[in-house]
C-alpha cells in the first residue's frame, strides 16, 4: 500500500504546492484590495464633502450703526407700507458704511467698501424691519448682517492673500478694512443660522435649505401617505388571498421589474400623466411625492412580503382553527407580527425616496425658489434637487454651502436608517 | 490485533465546537490494512472525529482539534504541515454525494488538475479512466463524460465522488456514512466497491449500520457521548463485546 | 384644493358617525344572540360606515367630474349618506351577514392596490409609446436609431438658431454604453471580489464591520456621487492626468463612469454575496477534501457554481448603470460626441432626458417629444436586461433547492 512514499511529496510537487498557496495569497489580497478601495473611496467622498460643507455653518457677520434717515426712506411722511418697500435701503446702508469709514471718498474705493457687506442682505434686512414697524424711521440703531461671501470666505482662509491683487476677489484695501473691523468685533464669526432659516438666494451668504428642507419633508409625507398603506395592502392580498393563476404570476414579476426601472422613468411618468395628462403644477410636493410613492412601492411591496413570508404559517392557521375568518387571521394576527418588520422595510423605502433627485427633476421641482412652501400645494424644492442647484455654481462659497447641504442630507438619511436598524434589532422576532 | 503497519495514531483527542466539547480524550491506533469502521449512536462524535484526520474540522469555524493525531508516525496538527497537502494524501467521501456542477470527466480531472498530477491530455484522460474504473462506474458513463455529473442517480454519484477522489492517489480514504443517502441495490454495489477498494487504500468508514459494519470491516470502534468506548476487531465487537454499551448498541437497546 | 380637503373630512365624518350608531344599534339589538351571530356588532358598524361613506364619496368623485358647486356636492353627499345609512341600519339583524360584506370590500380594496403596481406599468409604457409615436410621425425611427448627429437642444448655440435639430441618437447610445462599460468594468471584479472575500475568507467579526460599511456606499444619494465626480474625482484626474502631460476635461465619460462603478460596487457585492451563499457548503466540503486551496475551491466549483447568479447579477448592474442619472448629469460632460475615447466630454440617455424636459416644455416639438422616444429606449433596454437577469436567477436558485 503507502510503502512508497506519496506522490504529493514529490519534489515537484511541493514546488507546485508552494506556488499554489502564493496564488492563494495573491487572491486574499485581491479580496482585501477590493475592500480597500470600496471603503477608501467612502472615506474620500465623505472627506472631501465635510472637509469643505464644516465650514459653512459658522460665518461671518458685520454689526453696523445705521441711521435710517427719513429723507431717504420716506421723503413724504405718509409711512406707506407698499412705498415703504420700495424705499432706498441700500442707499441707508451704504451711508452708514461711509460714517464708519469716513476718508474713504474715491468712489471706486467706496464702491469696494460697500462690497464688504451682504450687499443685498443688508438692505433687505432693513426693508424687513421697516415693514414691520415703519416707526423705526428716523431712529438711529446697531444692525447685524452677514459680510459679503468674499469676506467670509476670505477670513475662513480660502482666499490666498499672498496672490496678486488682481488675481484674488477681494482687494487689499477691503482685505486691510476687514483686519480692522475683525479687530474691533464688529464683523465677528458665529454660527450660520441663516443657512438653515433661509430659502434659496442668488446671493452665497444668504442662500438657506429651508425651502428644501421643508420641501423634502411634504413630499416625503405624500410618498409615504400613498406608498406604504397601498405597498403594505398588495403584498397582503399577494401574500394571502391572491390565487395561483397567470395573472397573479404576471403582477409579481411586474413588481419586481417595476422596481428596477430607473427612476428618471417614473419622473418621465409623472411629466406625462399627472402634469400633462391630469394639468396639475409643476413643481409642488403633492406631484413630487405621487412620483416617488410610485418609486417607492415596489420597494414596500416586497419588503413587506419578506416578512409576512417570514412569519410562521402557525400564527394565521391558529387563528383560523378558534374560529376567525380568513381576513381576520390576517389582519388580527399575522400582520401584528410581521409590523416590525414591515415598519422597517417602510423607512428603508421612505430613506431611498428621500435621496431622489432625478425623477422630481423632471416635474420641475428644480425652479428657483426664494419663498418656503406653506403647503403641499405650493412650489417647492427637495435637498437632493437643492443640491443639484447649487451644483453649477463654482464659487468656493457655493461649493461651501452644496457640501453643508450634502451633510444635511446624509446626516437625515443616517439617522433615518439609523432608526431603522434600531427598531428591527428591538422589535423583530426570529423564528 | 493484526500486525500491520499503524497508519494513525490518537493520543487524547479532543474536538469542542465554539468550546462545547463533542469529543473528550480519544485514544486509538489504525491500521494501515483494511477498513476500520467507526459505530456509535448519531451524535456520539463518530463525524467530528473522522473529520480529525483529513482536518476538515479546521474549515467549520469555532472548531478546535487539541490532542496528538500522527500520520505516519508524522504530528498532521503540527504548525508545519500544510493541510492542503494533507487533504490530498487522505480522501474523503461524504453522507450525501457532492458532485461538483461539472461534466463529469471534469469532476474526476478536478483534483489531477489542480495538484498537477497529469503532464497531459493523454495522461489526464488515462487517470480520469482508470479512476472510474476502479470506482465501478466507467461502463456506465463513458459514453457520456461530458454530461453534468449531477444528473447521474445517487449510488452513481457516489462512485463518481469515490472516483474524484482516487484520481489524486491518496493513501487514505475517509468515508462518512456513504450509503445512508442510497437505496438497498446502490449500497450493495458501495459495499463491494469499498471492499475491492480496501485492498489498495487504508479506509476508514463511519456507519450508522451495524449490519454494514459488520460486513465490511476489519476493525470497530464504538463510539458513546464522545467517548471511545470500545476498539477490537469486528468480530469480537459483535460477537463478543466488553463494554455493557457497546452491548446495548449492537443490540438495538441505544442509538 | 382647500375644498376637496374639507369634502374628504366630510366623508370621514359621515362614515364615522354611521359606524357608531350603526354599532349600537346592532349591539342593543343583538345582545341576546352574541354568541353565535355570524357578524359581531362592530361589523354591522363597519357595512354601515362603508355604505355612506362610500356613496358620499361617490359623490364626491361624480360631482368633481361635474364640476359641481361645493355646496351643491356637500348636499348631495350627505343625502347619499344619509340613504346608505338607512340602508344599512335596516339590515341589521342576527341574520345579516355583515362581515361577508365588509370582508369583501376589504379584499377589493387590497386587489386594487396590487393592481396599482400593474396600472404603474401601464402608465409608463402609454405615456412612452404615445410621446414617443408623436416623435416618430416628424423623424423616422431609423433616421433615430442609426443617425451619427444628435442636436435636439436647438438654440444652444447661437449659430444653430432657427435650425430643427437633428436626432441621430448613435452618440447618445454610445456614449451611454461607454459610460456603462467602465462602470461596469470597476463596479464587477470590484464588488465580485468583495462578495468572494466576505463569504469565504473573512471572520464573522471582521464581516460584521466590513458589510454595513458597503452598504452606506449603497445608501448615498447619487446626487452626492455627482458632486464628488464633479468637484472632486474629475479635477483630480485632470490633475493627475497634467502632471504626466496630457490635457483632459474635468467631466468627461471617464470621470462619470469610474464614479458610477464605485456606486454600484455595493449592488454587485450583495447580490454576488447572495448567490455564492447560495451554492451549497458541500461543494466546498467536496473541493476541499481533495486537498483545494480556498481560492481553487471558489474559481473551479463555487464560482461553476455561481455563475448564472452571477451574470444575473451584472446583468442587473448593467441595467442600474444605463438607468443612473445625477451623476451623467454632472460629470459626463453632456456633448452628444461619438467616440470611443473615454477622456472626451459624452452624453447619455438618462442625461438628454434631464437637458430635455427641464426648463420649457413644447409637447408639440420633436425637441421635447424626443426625450420620450430616448426614455422608451431606455425602458426596454433596462426591462430586458432585468427580465433576463430574473429569468437566470429564478432557474439557478430553483437548482439548489
Ligand atoms: N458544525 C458543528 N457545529 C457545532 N456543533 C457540532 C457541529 N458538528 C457537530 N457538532 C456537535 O458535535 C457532536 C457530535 O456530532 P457528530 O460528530 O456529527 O456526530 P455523529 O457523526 O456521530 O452523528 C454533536 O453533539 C453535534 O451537535
Ligand atoms: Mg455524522
Amino acid at each position: 500500500m503507502s510503502s512508497s512514499p506519496s506522490i504529493h511529496a514529490s519534489e515537484r510537487a511541493l514546488k507546485r504546492l508552494k506556488k499554489r498557496h502564493a496564488r492563494e495569497r495573491r487572491f486574499k489580497v485581491m479580496g482585501l484590495s477590493a475592500i480597500a478601495i470600496a471603503v477608501m473611496a467612502l472615506i474620500w467622498l465623505l472627506y472631501s464633502v465635510i472637509g469643505t460643507g464644516y465650514k459653512a455653518f459658522y460665518t461671518h457677520s458685520f454689526t453696523l450703526d445705521v441711521e435710517m434717515t427719513e429723507s431717504v426712506l420716506d421723503p413724504t411722511g405718509a409711512r406707506d407700507p407698499d412705498a415703504l418697500r420700495k424705499s432706498n435701503y441700500r442707499r441707508i446702508v451704504q451711508n452708514a458704511m461711509y460714517e464708519r469709514f469716513p476718508d474713504v471718498t474715491d468712489r471706486k474705493a467706496k464702491k469696494e467698501l460697500f462690497d464688504i457687506i451682504s450687499t443685498s442682505g443688508a438692505p433687505n434686512h432693513l426693508r424687513q424691519m421697516a415693514y414691520n414697524d415703519p416707526s423705526i424711521i428716523g431712529q438711529s440703531f446697531t444692525i447685524t448682517v452677514p459680510t459679503s461671501d468674499d469676506v467670509d470666505q476670505l477670513l475662513k482662509g480660502n482666499i490666498d492673500r499672498d496672490l496678486d491683487e488682481s488675481r484674488r476677489k477681494v482687494s487689499d484695501r477691503q482685505i486691510a478694512w476687514v483686519d480692522q473691523l475683525m479687530e474691533t468685533g464688529e464683523i465677528k464669526s458665529g454660527f450660520n443660522k441663516g443657512f438653515f432659516v433661509n430659502p434659496d438666494s442668488r446671493d452665497a451668504e444668504l442662500a438657506g435649505i429651508a425651502t428644501a428642507f421643508l420641501g423634502s419633508l411634504m413630499t416625503l409625507f405624500v410618498t409615504a401617505l400613498m406608498a406604504i398603506p397601498v405597498g403594505i395592502g398588495a403584498a397582503i392580498w399577494l401574500d394571502e388571498f391572491a390565487p395561483r393563476n397567470r395573472f397573479v404570476d404576471f403582477i409579481e414579476i411586474n413588481i419586481n421589474n417595476l422596481a428596477a426601472v430607473p427612476s428618471i422613468i417614473f419622473g418621465v411618468l409623472g411629466l406625462a400623466i399627472f402634469i400633462n395628462f391630469f394639468g396639475l403644477p409643476r413643481s409642488i410636493p403633492i406631484v413630487g411625492g405621487l412620483v416617488l410613492g410610485l418609486r417607492a412601492l415596489p420597494t414596500v411591496i416586497i419588503a413587506t412580503r419578506a416578512t409576512l413570508m417570514a412569519v410562521p404559517q402557525s400564527i394565521r392557521d391558529g387563528a383560523l382553527s378558534i374560529g376567525a375568518s380568513h381576513v381576520q387571521a390576517v389582519f388580527h394576527h399575522k400582520l401584528p407580527h410581521a409590523g416590525p418588520g414591515i415598519l422597517t422595510g417602510s423607512i428603508i423605502a421612505m430613506a431611498q425616496a428621500l435621496g431622489e433627485t432625478a425623477p422630481l427633476l423632471m416635474i420641475g421641482m428644480v425652479a428657483f425658489l426664494t419663498e418656503v412652501p406653506n403647503s403641499p400645494t405650493d412650489p417647492a424644492t427637495v435637498l437632493p434637487v437643492q443640491i443639484y442647484i447649487w451644483s453649477s455654481n463654482a464659487e468656493r462659497a457655493w461649493v461651501e454651502k452644496t457640501s453643508a447641504a450634502i451633510m444635511i442630507l446624509l446626516l437625515v438619511l443616517i439617522l433615518i436608517n439609523g432608526f431603522a436598524i434600531w427598531l428591527r434589532n428591538r422589535l423583530e422576532k426570529r423564528w | 490485533m493484526s500486525q500491520s503497519k499503524i497508519k494513525f495514531s490518537c493520543r487524547d483527542v479532543r474536538v469542542a465546537y465554539s468550546g462545547k466539547e463533542a469529543l473528550h480524550g480519544i485514544d486509538i491506533e489504525i491500521e494501515d490494512q483494511g477498513v476500520t469502521a467507526f459505530i456509535g449512536p448519531s451524535g456520539c462524535g463518530k463525524s467530528s472525529f473522522l473529520r480529525v484526520f483529513n482536518r476538515m474540522n479546521d474549515t467549520i469555524p469555532g472548531c478546535k482539534v487539541t490532542g496528538i493525531v500522527k500520520m505516519d508516525g508524522e504530528d498532521i496538527y503540527a504548525p508545519t504541515l500544510d493541510p492542503v497537502l494533507l487533504r490530498a494524501r487522505v480522501g474523503m467521501v461524504f453522507q450525501k454525494p457532492n458532485p461538483f456542477p461539472k461534466s463529469i470527466y471534469d469532476n474526476v480531472a478536478y483534483g489531477p488538475r489542480i495538484h498537477g498530477l497529469a503532464a497531459n491530455k493523454a495522461e489526464l484522460d488515462e487517470i480520469v479512466e482508470s479512476s472510474l474504473t476502479k470506482a465501478g462506474l466507467w461502463d456506465e458513463v463513458k459514453d457520456r463524460l461530458k454530461d453534468g455529473g449531477t444528473g447521474l442517480s445517487g449510488g452513481q454519484q457516489q462512485r463518481l465522488v469515490i472516483a474524484r477522489t482516487i484520481a489524486v492517489s491518496p493513501e487514505v480514504i475517509l468515508m462518512d456514512e456513504p450509503a445512508s443517502a442510497l437505496d438497498p441495490i446502490a449500497t450493495a454495489k458501495l459495499e463491494e466497491l469499498i471492499d475491492e477498494l480496501s485492498k489498495k487504500f487504508c479506509i476508514v468508514i463511519v456507519t450508522h449500520s451495524m449490519a454494514q459494519a459488520a460486513r465490511i470491516s476489519d476493525r470497530t470502534a464504538f463510539f458513546h457521548m464522545g467517548n471511545l468506548i470500545e476498539y477490537d476487531q469486528t468480530s469480537n465487537i459483535f460477537t463478543n463485546p466488553t463494554d455493557s454499551r457497546t452491548q446495548d448498541y449492537i443490540t438495538g437497546r441505544i442509538g | 384644493m382647500n375644498s376637496i380637503l374639507i369634502l374628504i373630512c366630510v366623508t370621514l365624518a359621515l362614515t364615522a358617525i354611521s359606524f357608531v350608531f350603526a354599532r349600537q344599534k346592532a349591539r342593543r339589538q343583538l345582545a341576546v344572540a352574541a354568541k353565535t351571530i355570524h357578524s359581531q356588532p362592530s361589523y354591522h358598524g363597519w357595512f354601515a360606515g362603508l355604505m355612506s361613506g362610500g356613496l358620499a364619496f361617490l359623490a364626491l368623485i361624480v360631482s368633481a367630474f361635474l364640476s359641481l358647486s361645493p355646496l351643491f356636492t356637500i348636499v348631495l353627499m350627505v343625502v347619499l349618506a344619509v340613504l346608505g345609512f338607512f340602508f344599512a341600519m335596516n339590515r341589521i339583524g342576527a341574520d345579516f351577514r355583515a362581515r361577508t360584506y365588509v370582508e369583501y370590500f376589504i379584499k377589493s380594496i387590497l386587489v386594487l392596490c396590487s393592481l396599482i403596481a400593474v396600472f404603474t406599468t401601464i402608465g409608463i409604457i402609454f405615456s412612452l409609446l404615445f410621446e414617443s409615436m408623436r416623435f416618430f410621425k416628424e423623424v423616422s425611427f431609423l433616421d433615430f436609431v442609426t443617425g451619427l448627429d444628435w442636436s435636439a437642444q436647438t438654440a444652444f448655440r447661437d449659430d444653430q438658431v432657427g435650425q430643427s435639430g437633428s436626432f441621430g441618437a448613435v452618440p447618445i447610445f454610445a456614449g451611454t454604453f461607454l459610460i456603462t462599460l467602465i462602470a461596469v468594468s470597476i463596479a464587477a471584479p470590484i464588488g465580485l471580489m468583495i462578495a468572494i472575500f466576505l463569504s469565504e475568507y473573512a471572520s464573522v467579526r471582521a464581516k460584521r464591520i466590513i458589510k454595513p460599511t458597503i452598504e452606506i456606499l449603497a445608501g448615498i444619494p447619487t446626487i452626492v456621487y455627482g458632486f464628488f465626480a464633479l468637484l472632486t474625482f474629475g479635477p483630480f484626474i485632470r490633475g493627475f492626468a497634467e502632471s504626466m502631460g496630457f490635457g483632459i476635461p474635468t467631466q468627461s465619460a471617464f470621470t462619470a463612469g469610474v464614479v458610477m462603478g464605485i456606486m454600484i460596487i455595493p449592488f454587485v457585492s450583495s447580490l454576488s454575496n447572495d448567490v455564492i451563499n447560495a451554492v451549497p457548503q458541500s461543494m466546498r466540503d467536496g473541493s476541499y477534501a481533495l486537498g483545494a486551496t480556498k481560492s481553487e475551491t471558489m474559481t473551479k466549483v463555487v464560482f461553476a457554481g455561481a455563475l448564472p447568479g452571477i451574470i444575473g447579477a451584472f446583468l442587473l448592474a448593467i441595467s442600474r448603470a444605463i438607468g443612473e442619472t445625477m451623476i451623467v448629469v454632472l460629470a459626463a460632460g453632456g456633448a452628444a460626441n461619438l467616440t470611443a475615447n473615454p477622456f472626451e466630454s459624452v452624453s447619455t440617455v438618462t442625461f438628454q432626458i434631464v437637458t430635455l424636459l427641464t426648463g420649457d416644455l413644447e409637447f408639440d416639438s420633436p425637441k421635447t417629444l424626443s426625450a420620450f422616444a430616448l426614455g422608451l429606449m431606455l425602458f426596454v433596454v433596462t426591462l430586458l436586461l432585468n427580465m433576463i437577469a430574473l429569468i437566470i436567477v429564478r432557474r439557478y436558485s430553483a437548482k439548489y433547492e
